[in-house]
C-alpha cells in the first residue's frame, strides 16, 4: 500500500495502482483520453502528464507510471500546463472543426479538454488530414477525420467483446482504425464503442442528426430485452425516445449494454397498438376503450373460474403481473403461467431458478460450465463478466450444448445430457465452480430432469458450500423471475401454458413467445400488450398497454436482483400503464381490486414476497441446503440453442427496423437454388 | 590513432574469408569455453569495467544493463541482438555481419551466458538480404562445430541462435518495438516501465543490445577489461566503427578509437572533404537523429559521447554525415524530416501530429515561403515533441530540427527574406 503525495495531498493506494489513479483517489482530476478504466493500459494520448519529483525533469504520463511510497507529484505546474497544451495542439491540428456539426458535441471529452488546454487560435497553417470513413454496419457511424487514435474502441473490442475485428492500419499520421477488411462488427456489444469513442469519430447511426445532447431529457430505467436487467438512461424528446445509453452498475452491467438494448427503441415507434380493438365479424376493428370493456365483461359474466386462463408474456412489469394474478384469483382462476417457453421451473425454492452466484461473483469463479446456453446470444454482457474471468483470473469454462464461439476459449464437452459425467468431472478441478443453466436446456420435455442432474452436478462438484452457491439459471425473459417470485405459476388443480390453450377465455398480458396457431378456435383471447405482434393477431380483444419506457415498473433479473425503471415517456395514443388497465378492468367486471395507486399495489407486492422489498441490493449468499430439486430421467438428445437470432427476440426487437438491418447484415441470406 | 594490433574487426573491410575457417584464424572462437568457466558473474564485471557503452545510439553502459537481468528466475531469459539498423548514414552492423558473423555469433554466446539467457534472437533488418543469408550460414556452421546449441563449446551450456527477419519499419530497432516485432505484433514500442530485463520478450526477462556491443564483448574477456580502457577516453572508452559518408573523398566504415577529433577522422580515413576542409558547411555526427554541427565546432570536437554532448549533439550511432558547401542544408533537414514522419508510428500523439507537421512546415522553410515568426514556432513544436512521448522517435525527428535553428537561423531568415522579395515585386505589378 504505497504511500504518496499528490499535489499536497497525500493517499494511499493499493499496490499496483498507477499515479492517474491515486490523482483520483485524492480527488484529482487529470485530463485523459486513451487511458479507461476498464482496459488495458495504452498510454498514447499523452494528455495525462504530470510531474514527479526525483525523476529526469519531463513530463510523465500519469496513466502508465506506478504510483510508489513516497513519491511526490505535482498535476498543475507550468512544465505540465505546457506538456497538456502541447498535446491538445497536436491533437486539434487535424482534428475538423466540425463542432456544430458533430453529434458528439456537447458530450465530447476533447471538446470539454480543449476548453482548458486550448489555444485560442491555431499555428497550423497547412492542410488537415483526411481520412475515409469506414462501415463497421448499421449500428456505428464513422467519421474517422475526427479519431485522435486513442485505440479504446480497439482495446475494447479485443480485450472486453472479444472479437478481433477492429485494428490500426498503417502507421504514423496515416494510421487508421479499421475492420482491415471492410465488413460490419460482429460483436453484440459493438455499439458500446461509442460510449468509449473520447470523440465524434464513432458515433450512433441510428441516431445520427437527431437531437443534440442537451435537449434530452434523461430517465433511469431497467432494460427488459434480455434477463441481465442492465441499468439503462433513456434520453427522450418530447414523446419519442431518441436513445438508449448504460448506466453504470458495477453488480450488473458494469457500464456496457447489449446492442440490441440499446438500439430496438425504435421498435417502439412501429406496430404500436394505440387503441383498443375489438373482432367483429372476424376482424379486428377499432374500438373505445368502454366497448373493449364491454366485450370483456359480457364474456366473463358468469364464467366459471377454472374455464379462464391467463399467460404472462416476457417483458411484463411485476405490478401489472400481480394485479393480474389478483384479478384471475378473484375469478376464481388457478391457471395462471408465466412460462410461455414451457420451461420445467418451478417456485418452490428461489435458488433452483436465480442465478445465484451473481453476475459479480462470475469473476470470483475458476471454472465455469455452461449447459444449454448460449450466454453471448442470450446476455451479451453477462457474457463479457465470463470471458473477464478467463482474461483476468484465468477460469475454465466448459460447455455442454451446441459448439459455438462464445470469445473465449472453452472446452466443448458434449451436446447432450451424456456429457454430464464429463461435466461433473471438468468443475471438480476448480476451488470455486459454478454452473450455468441455460433456457435452451429447460424448455424441454426433459426440463426438470436436466435442472435436478445440473443442480446434482453443482452439488458434488463442491459448488454449493456456505460461503459460495455455484448453480445457476439464466433466463433469457425479463419478466420471469419477477413472475416466479410473485407466483405466476398454475395454483392448485391450475393448467399450464399448453393445457389451457383450450380454455373458454385466455388473457395474454404481452404473451407473443410461444405458437398462438395451438390456441383453440373457440377461445376468446384477450391480448394486452404494446406491440401487434404474434399474440394481438389472435386476439379477439386488444386492450392497448404500454412498453417499458412508457411506465414505472420493477424488474426482477436473472440474478433475483429487484430493480425499478421510471417513466421516460407516455404511452401512445388511448394506450395505458398496464396496472391501471387491469384494475380499471377489475372495477367493470365488480372484482375492484384493492390499489388505487402505484404504491399500493408495491404494498402488496411486499406482502406477496417480501424479495420485493430490496430495491437494488442482493446481498451475496451461499447454499446451505443442498437439496435439490425434483427430477427425473434425462433425454440424450442434444440441447438446442434457445435464442436462434439475437436481434429478432421479442415484440420491440421484432418491430425495430435497426435491429432488421443488423440480421441483414450480420447474417446473410441463404443463396437462392438458382445461384 | 587507433593500432592495428587492437583492432577488433579485422575483418571490416571483407578482404579475408568471414566464414568459421577465417574467423578462427583472426582469433575467433578461440577457447569460448575458457570464458564462459569464468562465470556469469566475471564476465558482467568485465565488462562493465571495460567501460564499454552501447553502440547503438544511446550509449548506456553495457555492462550495467547486463546487471538489470534477475540473478534467477522461474522463466527463460532472452538476449535479442538489435540489428535493425536502419538510422540514415549507420552500415557498421552491416559491414560486421558481412565480413565477421561469427564475431557476433561468439558475442551472443559470451553475453548469453553472462546474462543467463537461454537464446538469442538476432532481429535482422529485412533490406539485409545477403547479410541475413551470411549470418543464417554463421549460425549454421557454429551449430554444425557445436560451438552453440547443446553444450555450447563444450562448457555444459545450452545456447540457442535464431536469426529473425523484420519488414524494413526503422521504428522496430526501438527496443521495445523490436520486442513487439518479434512476438509477431505490429511494431509499436512498449510503455516502460516494465523494462524489458523484467518483462521483455515474450514476457520474459530480456535484454536487447546492438549488434557492435554484442560482437565486441569476446575480446574484451580474452584482452581484458584494462586493453579496452586503455583506448579512448575516460567514460568514452574503446574501439568504434565510424561510418563517414556524404560529401568525403572516400566513403568509409572505420574503425577508430573514440574520442578522436573529427577533423582527423575525416581527413585521415575518408579522404577529407570535398573540396577541402574549409568547403566544409556541417556535420552530422551520430546518425540522422542527432542535431547538425556548423564547421566551427567541427573544426575541434572530439568524436565520442560526452564531448559531442558537450557541443548540444550526439555521438548517436557514429554515422558522420558530411555535407560541404554545396549543400542545401535546410533542404537535407526537410529530408529527414519526411523520414521520421514516414516513420513514426503512429502510436502517442505527439510524433504522430508533429512529425507531420514538421516536415510540412520544413517544405516551406526550404522554399522560404514562410513568415520569419514561424521559425520560433517550429522550434517550440520540436520542443513540444520532444520528451513527451513513449519513444526516443520524437526526440529523434524534433533534434535535426532544432539543430538547424540553432545554427543555420540566419540562413533560414535569408530564405524567407529573399522569398518574399521575389514574390512582392511580382505582386506590385500585378
Amino acid at each position: 500500500m504505497p504511500k504518496l503525495t499528490i499535489d499536497g495531498i497525500e493517499v494511499e493506494v493499493p499496490a499496483g495502482a498507477t499515479v492517474l489513479q491515486a490523482a483520483e483517489a485524492a480527488g484529482i482530476e487529470i485530463p485523459r483520453f486513451c487511458y479507461h478504466d476498464r482496459l488495458s493500459i495504452a498510454g498514447n494520448c499523452r494528455m495525462c502528464l504530470v510531474e514527479i519529483e526525483k525523476t529526469p525533469p519531463k513530463p510523465i504520463s500519469s496513466c502508465t507510471y506506478p504510483a510508489a511510497e513516497g513519491m511526490i507529484v505535482h498535476t498543475d505546474t507550468p512544465m505540465v500546463r505546457n506538456g497538456r497544451r502541447g498535446v491538445m495542439e497536436f491533437l486539434l491540428i487535424n482534428h475538423p472543426l466540425d463542432c456544430p456539426i458533430c453529434d458528439q458535441g456537447g458530450e465530447c471529452d476533447l471538446q470539454d479538454q480543449a476548453m482548458g488546454y486550448g489555444m485560442d487560435h491555431s499555428r497550423y497553417a497547412e492542410n488537415k488530414r483526411a481520412v475515409p470513413d469506414k462501415n463497421l454496419g448499421p449500428l456505428v457511424k464513422t467519421s474517422m477525420n475526427r479519431c485522435i487514435h486513442c485505440t479504446r474502441c480497439i482495446r475494447f473490442i479485443s480485450e472486453v467483446a472479444g472479437v478481433p475485428d477492429l485494428g490500426a492500419t498503417s502507421r504514423g499520421e496515416h494510421m487508421e482504425v479499421g475492420t482491415y477488411v471492410e465488413k460490419a462488427l460482429s460483436s453484440e456489444l459493438s455499439a458500446n464503442i461509442i460510449d468509449l469513442c473520447p470523440v465524434g469519430a464513432l458515433t450512433s447511426k441510428p441516431y445520427a442528426f437527431s437531437a443534440r445532447s442537451w435537449e434530452l431529457s434523461k430517465t433511469d430505467s431497467i432494460d427488459v430485452l434480455d434477463a441481465v436487467g442492465a441499468n439503462i438512461r433513456v434520453d427522450t424528446r418530447g414523446p419519442e425516445v431518441l436513445r438508449i445509453l448504460p448506466r453504470l452498475n458495477e453488480d450488473v452491467n458494469e457500464e456496457w449494454l447489449g446492442d440490441k438494448s440499446r438500439f430496438a427503441i425504435d421498435g417502439l415507434k412501429r406496430k404500436r397498438l394505440d387503441k383498443p380493438w375489438l373482432r367483429r365479424d372476424g376482424k379486428l376493428q377499432p374500438a373505445t376503450w368502454q366497448q373493449a370493456f364491454d366485450a370483456i365483461a359480457a364474456k366473463l359474466h358468469g364464467m366459471a373460474g377454472e374455464k379462464i386462463g391467463a399467460i404472462a408474456g416476457d417483458l411484463c412489469d411485476a405490478e401489472s403481473m400481480l394485479a393480474l394474478k389478483d384479478l384471475m384469483t378473484a375469478l376464481g382462476s388457478p391457471n395462471i403461467d408465466c412460462r410461455q417457453d414451457g420451461a420445467k421451473l418451478t417456485n418452490a425454492r428461489r435458488d433452483y431458478y436465480t442465478f445465484n452466484t451473481q453476475i459479480a461473483g462470475i469473476e470470483e469463479a475458476d471454472a465455469i460450465l455452461i449447459i444449454g446456453s448460449n450466454p453471448r446470444r442470450e446476455a451479451p454482457v453477462l457474457n463479457a463478466r465470463i470471458r473477464k474471468a478467463w482474461s483476468q483470473s484465468g477460469a475454465k469454462i466448459g460447455l455442454i450444448g451446441a459448439e459455438t464461439d462464445l470469445t473465449y476459449p472453452l472446452s466443448h464437452l458434449g451436446t447432450g445430457p451424456s456429457a454430464f459425467a464429463d461435466g461433473e468431472g471438468f468443475l471438480k478441478s476448480g476451488k470455486r465452480p459454478m454452473v450455468i443453466v441455460g433456457q435452451g436446456a429447460l424448455t424441454r420435455a426433459d426440463g426438470a430432469a436436466v435442472l435436478a442432474a445440473a443442480w446434482g452436478i453443482a452439488a458434488r462438484a463442491g459448488a454449493l458450500t456456505a460461503e459460495w452457491h455455484g448453480f445457476n439459471v439464466l433466463h433469457t425473459a425479463a419478466a420471469r423471475v419477477g413472475a416466479l417470485d410473485l407466483g405466476f405459476v398454475p395454483g392448485p388443480n391450475g393448467k399450464s401454458v399448453e393445457a389451457m390453450l383450450d380454455l373458454d377465455v385466455l388473457w395474454l398480458l404481452g404473451a407473443d413467445e410461444f405458437d398462438t396457431k395451438k390456441i383453440a378456435a373457440g377461445t376468446f383471447v384477450i391480448y394486452q400488450g404494446h406491440h401487434g405482434d404474434a399474440g394481438a393477431a389472435r386476439a379477439d380483444v386488444i386492450l392497448p398497454g404500454a412498453a417499458y419506457t412508457e411506465k414505472s415498473g420493477t424488474y426482477v433479473n436473472t440474478e433475483g436482483r429487484v430493480q425499478r425503471g421510471f417513466m421516460a415517456t407516455h404511452p401512445p395514443g388511448e394506450s395505458r400503464e398496464d396496472w391501471k388497465i387491469i384494475r380499471a378492468l377489475s372495477a367493470r367486471i365488480g372484482h375492484t381490486l384493492p390499489y388505487d395507486s402505484i404504491e399500493a399495489l408495491r404494498a402488496r407486492l411486499e406482502q406477496v414476497n417480501p424479495v420485493f422489498a430490496n430495491i437494488s441490493f442482493l446481498p451475496r449468499f451461499g447454499c446451505t441446503d443442498t437439496t435439490g430439486p425434483r427430477g427425473g430421467a434425462t433425454e440424450d438428445v442434444a440441447f438446442a440453442p434457445r435464442i436462434k437470432h439475437y436481434h429478432r427476440t421479442d415484440p420491440i426487437s421484432r418491430a425495430s427496423p435497426t435491429m432488421a438491418a443488423c440480421v441483414a447484415a450480420l447474417e446473410p441470406a441463404p443463396a437462392m437454388a438458382a445461384e | 590513432m587507433l593500432a592495428d594490433q587492437d583492432r577488433i574487426f579485422t575483418n571490416l573491410y571483407g578482404l579475408h574469408d568471414p566464414m568459421l575457417k577465417g574467423a578462427r584464424a583472426r582469433g575467433d572462437w578461440d577457447n569460448t569455453k575458457a570464458i564462459l568457466e569464468r562465470g556469469r558473474d566475471d564476465i558482467v564485471n568485465e565488462v562493465k569495467a571495460s567501460g564499454l557503452r552501447g553502440r547503438g545510439g544511446a550509449g548506456f553502459p553495457t555492462g550495467l544493463k547486463w546487471s538489470f537481468m534477475p540473478k534467477t528466475s522461474d522463466r527463460p531469459c532472452y538476449l535479442v541482438v538489435n540489428a535493425d539498423e536502419s538510422e540514415p548514414g549507420t552500415c557498421k552492423d552491416r559491414d560486421i555481419i558481412r565480413h565477421d558473423p561469427h564475431k557476433l555469433v561468439e558475442g551472443c554466446l559470451v553475453a548469453g551466458f553472462a546474462m543467463g539467457a537461454c537464446a538469442a534472437y538476432i532481429y535482422i533488418r529485412g533490406e539485409f538480404c545477403n547479410e541475413g543469408r551470411v549470418l543464417q550460414a554463421a549460425i549454421d556452421e557454429a551449430y554444425d562445430a557445436g560451438l552453440i546449441g547443446k553444450n555450447a563449446c563444450g562448457s555444459g551450456y545450452d545456447f540457442e541462435v535464431i536469426p529473425h527477419r523484420g519488414a524494413g519499419a526503422y521504428i522496430c530497432g526501438e527496443e521495445t518495438a523490436l520486442i513487439e516485432s518479434l512476438e509477431g505484433k505490429k511494431g509499436m514500442p512498449r510503455l516502460k516501465p516494465p523494462f524489458p530485463a523484467g518483462v521483455g520478450l515474450y514476457g520474459c526477462p530480456s535484454t536487447v543490445n546492438n549488434v557492435e556491443s554484442i560482437a565486441v564483448a569476446p575480446a574484451i574477456m580474452r584482452r581484458g577489461a584494462a586493453w579496452f580502457s586503455a583506448l579512448g577516453r575516460q567514460n568514452n572508452t574503446g574501439p568504434k566503427v565510424f561510418c563517414i559518408s556524404g560529401h568525403v573523398n572516400k566513403p568509409c566504415n572505420v574503425e577508430e578509437e573514440l574520442g578522436i577529433p573529427m577533423r582527423e577522422l575525416i581527413d585521415k580515413y575518408a579522404g577529407g572533404v570535398r573540396g577541402g576542409w574549409d568547403n566544409l558547411l556541417a556535420v552530422i555526427p551520430g546518425g540522422a537523429s542527432v542535431p547538425v554541427l556548423p564547421k566551427s565546432v567541427c573544426d575541434e570536437v572530439l568524436m565520442d559521447f560526452d564531448s559531442l554532448r558537450n557541443v548540444r549533439s550526439g555521438l548517436g550511432t557514429a554515422a558522420v554525415i558530411v555535407m560541404d558547401k554545396s549543400t542545401d542544408v535546410i533542404k537535407a533537414i526537410a529530408r529527414l524530416s519526411k523520414f521520421y514522419m514516414h516513420e513514426s508510428c503512429g502510436q502517442c500523439t505527439p510524433c504522430r501530429e508533429g512529425t507531420g507537421w514538421l516536415w510540412r512546415v520544413m517544405t516551406r522553410m526550404v522554399e522560404g515561403r514562410a513568415e520569419p515568426s514561424e521559425i520560433d514556432t517550429l522550434e517550440q513544436v520540436t520542443k513540444q515533441i520532444e520528451g513527451h512521448t513513449i519513444c526516443a522517435l520524437g526526440d529523434a525527428a524534433a533534434w535535426p530540427v532544432q539543430g538547424l535553428i540553432r545554427h543555420f537561423r540566419p540562413m533560414m531568415e535569408e530564405r524567407i527574406a529573399a522569398y518574399k522579395a521575389r514574390s512582392i515585386p511580382r505582386l506590385a505589378a500585378e
